[in-house]
């Protein structure tokens, strides 16, 4: 194998560094700063997690026991930025980190300097995020989506926007990395339509990444001068329209939560074959269904703002554009369960999560294009209803997806096997736990209990008591996916072999577990058949 | 979701079930067929691999049978959106205002006829205020209004509209942006400052309806309830009159306040940070 | 260091990310703290801002030297020279989209959110109910608001400096193109005269736009604070301003640049990327002019 030979004589030079400053605070290898993202996106889970517990503690009852109304807000707000910037989306650079060069045949990521920066300038970011929860004038409590007038209300409005700027400029670099790298990097034979589906799927993220994180920027820029400046983007005494802020956001919005979904897309079609020893079904459609996706995703923010009081006209085109999603999610759906049909399956924890990932996402899917149409929307819209809806997507779907693509991984990063036992129990907690915690919520919104609100009418008492134990119990089940991965990292005493699945295909099984610190010094030869899409005519 | 008291609210109340019908169908058959993929196709059971890897029949059937699906949907939403948006011939105005944490209602005029000095704050009751009060000691169950429990669903003055009229809401925010809902009516509408929305109900059933904000507007967002009374339209008038007389005798009811005022004092202790309004706009230092 | 010939340059351990990491964290938590600061309190912010804005200096200086020197020890191939080509098209494009979330706002407020205070279409009831004696209008008399806010003001007049500073930027463009075509000929002389030119038209570009900022506060009374107009206004120009300044600091540089020898006619990434960068500066003053100024 082409690794092999490059890498002999040279693991003296170019193993990893023994100094642990320099290696992982000065890294320019993909790998070491994908486990850097890692494990600062694990932190990201925790923290955030541990703000949904608060959240979830004080809805336990109704009347209000633990926290003051302004800090359950600061609480909602941070919990949202935190997933989502913090433990999502890094989540995914890590693993695209690592994964992506070692999927076509590159010697590192295109931009490796550049890359240590973009994860650098996170936990800074974060500490100022999270700073303000300390700071006199308290963290935002306006929500993720920091609404003016209300936003501005705060008085750290402008740790927290510099805390999104800053974010934005890692996020980009991180894209601009990625498509560098995928456009630039591979392997010679390593075709476009012959890349893995993840890497696709991480190409076109990256493309929305980097429209999108630049209009985020700008939207909370308005909002400081807003606060500080005295312009008047969003006052409509001004000339302006506190309206005109939410279009600005969730153009960035929109896009945003398929940049979250995306990758995972991308992960469970790496899982699904693998598992199911048979090739991908409809890879060209999978490819084509993500683009559309992603196209479409920047015609349907105002499904947002339906109860704005938009024009009727823009009610029904954001309408009808938002349904059409249904088509090419559809179509990936469809194909995940025809892969499965006629494979030959086995059902270790990774494929666990990702048929976890197809039913549960499926079900956040459905809610989604209900709330699509407007009319019922009126009813459900900032309901927990919506709440149900999101973090089935964003739960059951991108944190499910990173766990599968985590324990599928995993032994190719440590060169052990995690201990497939706990690790299935981490999956049947998790699956049922997440159900009591977010089922109930779609009854809670249907019977009218608005999102963001500290306490509630007794009418809603049981179901909420139902989800905050779910909520609990999940939150606790997540000390196992700890548990596992310790134990993998340090403890485990079962070597890996390099291709550690029997259906794995594709260029990172070929390389040794675990995977040297230098891959692909020299580009590999390429088989087709090492492939996992080497032929496709379609 | 209930289906509402009003001429429009069945509308979400069927679309609510028809989409959800479909949703669940299409779920069964898909995890159905993936059960079914998981039980037959198991390595264990002996279940050897195939090889192929598309249907060009398949796939174009997945993707045209959602799209027709797609379509009686968005027909079915389109007409209840268009009868919403359809707020001319009503016979009756009222104005809402959402502040930090009440709202504002003020009649505007009823059977074409411009209402003067009718107006008032309405904000959640005492006894809920108590209640929800950190650590208070009491018991939400006991908050009641006869059998029904009204636990932060409760105000002191409630907005009294007739049923059978077409009555339009012309609704807007004195600082931050609200929501002004009510379940059985069917819909909710933003109420933004310095903008003006409008929307519409036409009640049929004479009774006492409850809602809630449903926009993030600060700390006591959760505590800025809504209920609407429908009476017929005799008690109506004479309600109104009795309201008219009313305002002629005390200095008047505070005038209607231009767009961004500041926020008026807030119902608790507030942090200090919750306090600073629209209007407090003025440019901040500059260096 | 380095790698075995024929492989991708891969660069070793570098401390320049975390440093650039670290100074950019003080320079926008001096922002912040300063801007957080309760009026008439001092604060430490503005001494943290400019601590942190040296170090970004410092870290540019020390990120680009290394870069410089691994360019002239012919480090890099042609792959690494087109992930750099991506890396700033890419980035280019992110700034695009910046831009455009500022022309988002000023298309919106012009073509909704004025005309609907003014009661125009979907404007009705607010117009009838908050500001009924509002008369829409962009520009003087109506830019600001229904509230007036800022007071009368007058807007630029697009014939005058503006156009003088599109023809500027226009002919700047040109000589950067001349000043690249010599490079590619390898005539140096030619190449620092036309750069250099570029240079002096952009620092002129940015004393106009700095005059006419002054005269705007001064005579027009158009402000930042002139309501959306002005908001818009000053946050477009500003920004492009900045970009300007940037721009002509990077085109400074390539200057010295080309002084010390650095670029060839085969390898000149540096020479083109700051090109591009400039190319996209101009094309969007010409959206300011005609959107901002012009209609
Ligand atoms: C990963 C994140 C993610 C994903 C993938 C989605 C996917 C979708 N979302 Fe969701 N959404 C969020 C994250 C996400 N959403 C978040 C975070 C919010 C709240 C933000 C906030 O306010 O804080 C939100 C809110 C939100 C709203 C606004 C609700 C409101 O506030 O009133 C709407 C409205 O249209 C919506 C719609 C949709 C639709 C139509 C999809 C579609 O993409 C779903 C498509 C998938 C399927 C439909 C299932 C599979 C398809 C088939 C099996 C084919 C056949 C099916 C049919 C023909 C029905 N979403
Ligand atoms: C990627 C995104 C993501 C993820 C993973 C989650 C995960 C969870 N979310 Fe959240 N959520 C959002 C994105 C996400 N959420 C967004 C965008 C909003 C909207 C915010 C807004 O309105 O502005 C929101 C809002 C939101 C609300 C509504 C709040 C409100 O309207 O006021 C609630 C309430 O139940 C909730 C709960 C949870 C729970 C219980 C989890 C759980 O899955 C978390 C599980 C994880 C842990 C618990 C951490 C790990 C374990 C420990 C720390 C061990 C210790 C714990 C125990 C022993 C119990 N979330
Ligand atoms: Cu008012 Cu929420
Ligand atoms: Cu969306």
């Amino acid at each position: 194998m082409a690794h092999a030979a490059t890498h002999d004589h040279h693991d003296e030079h170019h193993g990893a560094p023994s100094n642990f400053f320099t290696r992982w605070f000065m890294s320019t290898n993909h790998k070491d700063i994908g486990t850097l993202y890692l494990i600062f996106s694990l932190l990201m889970f925790f923290i955030g997690g541990s703000f949904a517990m608060v959240i979830r503690a004080e809805l336990f009852k109704p009347g209000m026991q633990l926290v003051q109304p302004y800090f359950f807000n600061e609480m909602t707000t941070m919990h949202a930025l935190v997933m989502i910037f913090g433990a999502i989306m890094p989540a995914f650079v890590g693993l695209g980190n690592w994964m992506i060069p070692l999927m076509i045949g590159a010697p590192d990521m295109a931009l490796p300097r550049m890359n240590n920066l973009s994860f650098w300038i996170l936990p800074f970011a974060f500490a100022l995020l999270l700073s303000t929860l300390f700071l006199p004038g308290g963290g935002p409590a306006g929500g993720w989506t920091m609404y003016p007038p209300l936003s501005l209300q705060s008085n750290t409005v402008a740790y927290v926007v510099f805390a999104i700027h800053l974010m934005g400029i890692s996020s980009i670099m991180g894209a601009i990395n990625i498509i560098a790298t995928i456009l630039n990097m591979r392997a010679p034979g390593m075709d476009l339509l012959k890349m893995p589906v993840f890497v696709w799927s991480w190409l076109i993220t990256a493309f929305l990444l980097i429209a999108v994180m630049p209009v985020l920027a700008g939207a909370v820029t308005m909002l400081l001068t807003d606060k500080y400046f005295g312009t008047s983007f969003f006052n409509a005494a001004g000339g302006g329209d506190p309206v005109l802020y939410q279009h600005v956001f969730w153009f960035f919005g929109h896009p945003e939560v398929y940049i979250m979904i995306l990758p995972a897309f991308g992960i469970i079609s790496e899982v699904i074959p693998t598992f199911s020893r048979k090739p991908i079904f409809g890879y060209k459609a999978m490819v084509f269904a993500i683009a559309s996706i992603a196209f479409l995703s920047f015609i349907v923010w105002a499904h947002h703002m339906f109860a704005v009081g938009l024009p009727l006209g823009a009610e029904i085109f954001f309408m009808y554009a938002t349904m059409l999603i249904a088509v090419p999610t559809g179509v990936k759906v469809f194909n995940w369960v025809s892969t499965m049909w006629g494979g030959s399956m086995t059902f270790e924890t990774p494929m666990l999560f990702a048929i976890g990932f197809v039913i549960l996402f499926t079900i956040g899917g459905f809610s989604g294009l209900m709330l699509a149409l407007v009319p019922a929307d009126f009813q459900y819209h900032d309901t927990y209803f919506v709440v149900a809806h999101f973090h089935y997507v964003l739960v059951t779907g991108a944190a499910f997806s990173i766990m599968a693509a985590t324990y599928y991984w995993l032994p190719k990063w440590t060169g052990r096997m995690y201990s497939e036992f706990w690790g299935k129990m981490h999956f049947w907690n998790s699956v049922v736990w997440v159900n009591v915690l977010f089922f109930p919520q779609h009854f809670l919104g249907l019977a009218g209990m608005p999102r963001r609100i500290p306490d509630y009418n007794v009418a809603f008492a049981n179901f909420n008591m139902i989800s905050s134990i779910g909520g609990f119990l999940f939150g606790a089940s997540q000390l196992i996916f700890l548990g596992v991965i310790i134990h993998c990292v340090f403890f485990s005493k079962k070597k890996a072999t390099d291709r550690v699945w029997e259906g794995a295909k594709g260029l990172e099984w070929t390389v040794p577990s675990p995977a040297p610190h230098h891959t692909f010094a020299l580009p590999p030869v390429i088989h087709d058949d090492e492939l996992a899409h080497g032929h496709v005519e379609d | 979701m209930t289906r509402g008291v009003t001429e429009w609210s069945p509308e979400p109340y069927f679309l609510n079930n028809v989409a959800l019908g479909v949703c669940t169908a299409i779920g069964l058959l898909v995890f159905g067929a993936m059960f079914i993929a998981m039980f037959r196709f198991r390595k264990s059971r002996g279940a050897v691999a195939e090889k192929w890897s598309h249907n060009t029949m398949l796939e174009v059937v997945w993707t045209t049978v959602p799209v027709l699906i797609l379509i009686v949907l968005a027909w079915m939403s389109t007409g209840g959106l268009t009868s919403f948006a359809n707020t001319t011939d009503s016979q009756m105005t009222v104005k809402v205002t959402g502040y930090q944490w009440k709202w504002r209602y003020d009649y505007v005029d009823y059977q074409g006829k411009a209402i003067d000095g009718v107006g008032f704050m309405s904000k959640l009751d005492e006894q809920s205020n108590d209640t929800r009060q950190l650590r208070s000691g009491l018991d939400p169950n006991a908050v009641k209004v006869g059998d029904e429990n009204t636990y932060l669903l409760n105000v002191d003055k409630p907005l009294v509209v007739p049923v059978d009229t077409k009555i339009r809401f012309v609704i807007t925010a004195g600082d931050v942006i609200h929501s002004w809902w009510v379940p059985a009516l069917g819909w909710k509408m933003d109420a933004i400052p310095g903008i003006v929305n409008a929307a519409w109900t036409n009640i049929k059933v004479p009774g006492t309806y409850r809602g809630q904000c449903a926009e993030l507007c600060g700390q006591d967002h959760g505590f800025m309830p809504i209920v609407v009374k429908a009476v017929s339209k005799a008690e109506f008038a004479q309600w109104l009159a009795q309201q008219q007389a009313a305002s002629k005798a005390p200095p008047a009811t505070p005038a209607t306040p231009a767009s961004p005022t500041p926020a008026p004092a807030s119902t608790t202790a507030a942090p200090a940070t919750a306090q600073v309004a629209t209007a407090a706009k003025a440019p901040g230092k500059q260096g | 260091m380095g790698q075995q010939q024929g492989a991708y340059f891969v660069p070793a351990k570098s401390q320049w990310p975390i440093v650039a990491a670290v100074v950019m964290f003080v320079t926008v938590f001096g922002a912040a703290h300063w801007l957080n600061a309760a009026p008439g309190e001092a604060g430490f912010g503005k001494t943290v801002i400019s601590i942190g804005f040296l170090g970004v200096l410092a870290m540019f200086f020390g990120w680009f030297r290394s870069v410089i020197r691994e360019s002239l020890a012919g480090k890099y191939d042609a792959q690494v020279d087109r992930s750099f080509r991506m890396g700033m098209m890419w980035f280019i494009f992110s700034e695009v989209m910046f831009f455009g979330a500022f022309f988002g706002a000023l298309f919106y407020a012009r073509l909704f959110a004025v005309p609907w205070l003014g009661g125009e279409g979907h404007g009705v009831l607010t117009h009838q109910f908050l500001w009924s004696d509002y008369a829409a209008a962009w520009g003087a008399g109506g830019g600001n608001g229904p509230a007036h806010i800022g007071g009368d003001f007058e807007t630029v007049a697009p014939w005058g400096l503006p156009l003088l500073n599109t023809l500027i930027l226009l002919t700047s463009s040109v000589t950067v193109t001349i000043a690249h075509h010599a490079l590619k000929a390898g005539h140096r002389g030619k190449v620092l005269l036309f750069l250099g030119l570029t240079v002096l038209l952009g620092a002129t570009f940015v004393f106009a736009q700095a005059h006419e900022y002054i005269e705007a506060y001064r005579e027009l009374n158009l402000t930042l604070q002139t309501g959306v107009y002005g908001s818009t206004f000053f946050m477009l120009t500003g920004f492009h301003g900045m970009h300007v300044t940037l721009g002509t600091i990077m085109l400074a540089i390539i200057w010295l640049r080309v002084l010390k020898g650095h670029f060839n006619a085969e390898h000149h990434f540096g020479f083109e990327a700051v090109a591009w960068y400039w190319h996209f500066v101009d094309v969007v003053w010409l959206g300011l002019f005609m959107f901002v100024y012009i209609l």
